[in-house]
């Protein structure tokens, strides 16, 4: 714990941290426990939101960009475009729930406990050194296409096996 | 090198740009709204428009908002209020997320991000959860499908936009736009550097592709299917009134202003005039009374650009909604996708 305290550690940047990180603490409870999809849906995208905030706070643009691109402007415009095609309901709605939400909770606990474990386990002792500033998209660039290539291409592979999957899966005729 | 400006403090540089981000924002809106929707389409159909309040009717967008102003605040019984007051408020604030990276001068910016493009296409994403919830929070059958018309229209029309710019970034080298704006004006064409060298040029197809699709974007004319007044009444916008539609109607405008700035930096030389003509190598040597110079040549830019969607506005009759999308996905994505191949190549064979 003496490392969240070291002289060199900056402030403005923690504080800034604990109030995003109680916001998306928050929303992520109402997600759980509004009464409504869409209002859980638009939680969602607080919680999301205050993911690209963090990546802002730790320099990293291009990926907090990324983030508001693909999980704000794509993933939930599609997830309430989808909500708002089938059921669109306005007011609260009972049976909302699944049966075996109380499982959940000692999944998540578990989940997080090891999460934690690791983190502190592996950089616990270590300060991260602040950024110069946000890193060039030119670097980042140069990593994926030289030593993450393969993995990139991999990726891109798998994403258009899905891409061309859902579209045999979704076609009728 | 000509020194004229004074030093500006840190919390002076950022009242400035507060108030400049305002002005970028409401000015455009203004100017749009009496030169071409009052004025402009009045010419177009042989009447002169709103002639009354001030010399011209210039005075009569004052009189518009102190209409809406006062008009009451209706919120239907059934509606989410909630939602239905946060609607507008994201679809205006996600304009002045956009108008954030847009250059204005050699250090007339608000915030110069290495990765501009790439953000000013993301948060224009944005508007879409106002509009989206917009309609569904209004409780009403029209409301609903004008939601989810615009959200669909959206969605197929970003595709398009996104690809068009990566040429531009190609050939730039970069996704600052600051940077775009250099590579402009330092370029020549075949050794002749009289006018720079514009992306237009070279990118005229990606041009004419982002210009598409920032009509669609904006559901203007022939994309308005998700306000078409003939079929959904108004669409997403039914219920709103008073100063909840007056926010709609200024962030509409104001949205199709940025567009236009950010069209003029990425493919028309934004701020810049060729370096050349006044003896600059690089950003560095650009004199000072180019951060007042620069917004005007930015505002006649936007003032041509938002001059040609209006055009196309008033002159098309609308399209019908699986034409839009056909024309999306069969003709615009592919065209975009061969644009992008192509200036690779020619990018890496030069």
């Amino acid at each position: 714990m003496s490392a969240l305290f070291a002289a060199d550690v900056n402030v403005a940047q923690n504080v800034g941290f604990y109030i995003i990180a109680a916001v998306m603490l928050y929303g992520a409870v109402r997600i759980v426990s509004t009464r409504n999809v869409v209002h859980a849906a638009l939680w969602l995208v607080l919680v999301l939101g205050g993911v690209a905030a963090q990546y802002v706070l730790a320099a990293a643009e291009f990926v907090a960009v990324s983030q508001v691109m693909v999980y704000i402007g794509a993933v939930m415009v599609l997830f309430l475009f989808g909500i708002m095609l089938t059921r669109a309901t306005i007011g609260s709605e009972d049976g909302l729930n699944n049966r075996g939400w109380g499982l959940g909770i000692p999944v998540a606990l578990l989940l997080a406990g090891t999460m934690i474990w690791v983190i502190v386990d592996e950089y616990g002792s270590s300060v991260i050194e602040s950024p110069d500033g946000p890193m060039p998209t030119t670097a980042l660039s140069d990593v994926f296409l030289r030593e993450g290539l393969v993995p990139f291409l991999a990726l891109s592979f798998v994403l258009l096996a899905a891409a061309i999957g859902a579209i045999v899966l979704a076609r009728k005729d | 090198m000509l020194h004229v400006a004074v030093e500006i403090p840190y919390w002076g540089q950022s009242l400035l740009r507060v108030l400049g981000g305002i002005a970028a924002v409401l000015l455009p809106a203004g100017t749009i709204v009496y030169l071409f929707l009052f004025k402009m389409m009045s010419f177009m159909q042989s009447r002169l428009g709103p002639m009354e309040a001030g010399p011209f009717g210039s005075m009569q967008l004052f009189a518009e908002v102190g209409k809406w102003l006062q008009k009451e605040d209706i919120i239907p019984e059934n509606a989410d209020e909630r939602i239905y007051k946060m609607a507008p408020i994201i679809v205006l604030v996600s304009t002045f997320l956009l108008v954030v990276v847009v250059p204005f001068g050699p250090d007339a910016w608000f915030t110069n991000f290495s990765a501009g493009v790439f953000y000013a296409l993301a948060i224009g994403s944005v508007s879409v959860i106002g509009i989206l919830v917009a309609g569904w929070s209004s409780a009403n059958k029209y409301s609903l499908l004008g939601g989810l018309r615009a959200a669909g229209q959206l969605i197929a029309y970003e595709l398009p936009m996104v690809l068009a710019v990566v040429g531009v970034v190609i050939q730039a080298g970069s996704m600052n736009l600051q940077d775009i704006v250099v590579a402009q004006n330092t370029g020549s064409i075949f050794g002749w550097d009289g006018i720079g060298f514009p992306f237009v040029i070279t990118q005229f197809l990606g041009f004419l592709i982002f210009m598409i699709a920032v009509q669609a974007e904006l559901t203007q004319v022939p994309f308005d299917m998700p306000i078409a007044e003939s079929e959904l009444v108004s669409g997403y916008m039914t219920e709103y009134s008073g100063f909840r539609f007056l926010i709609f109607f200024i962030g509409e405008f104001a949205t199709a202003g940025v567009f236009a700035f950010i069209a003029s930096v990425l493919f028309l030389g934004g701020w810049g005039v060729p370096f050349a003509w006044f003896g600059w190598d690089s950003l560095d040597q650009v004199d000072n009374w180019m951060n007042i110079g620069g917004p005007l040549i930015m505002l006649t830019k936007m003032m041509v650009l938002t001059g040609i969607i209006m055009w196309v506005r008033f002159s098309y009759p609308r399209f019908r909604e699986d034409q839009l999308q056909r024309f999306a996905w069969k003709v615009l994505i592919p065209l975009s996708l061969a644009n992008i191949a192509v200036t690779a190549i020619v990018k890496v064979a030069i």
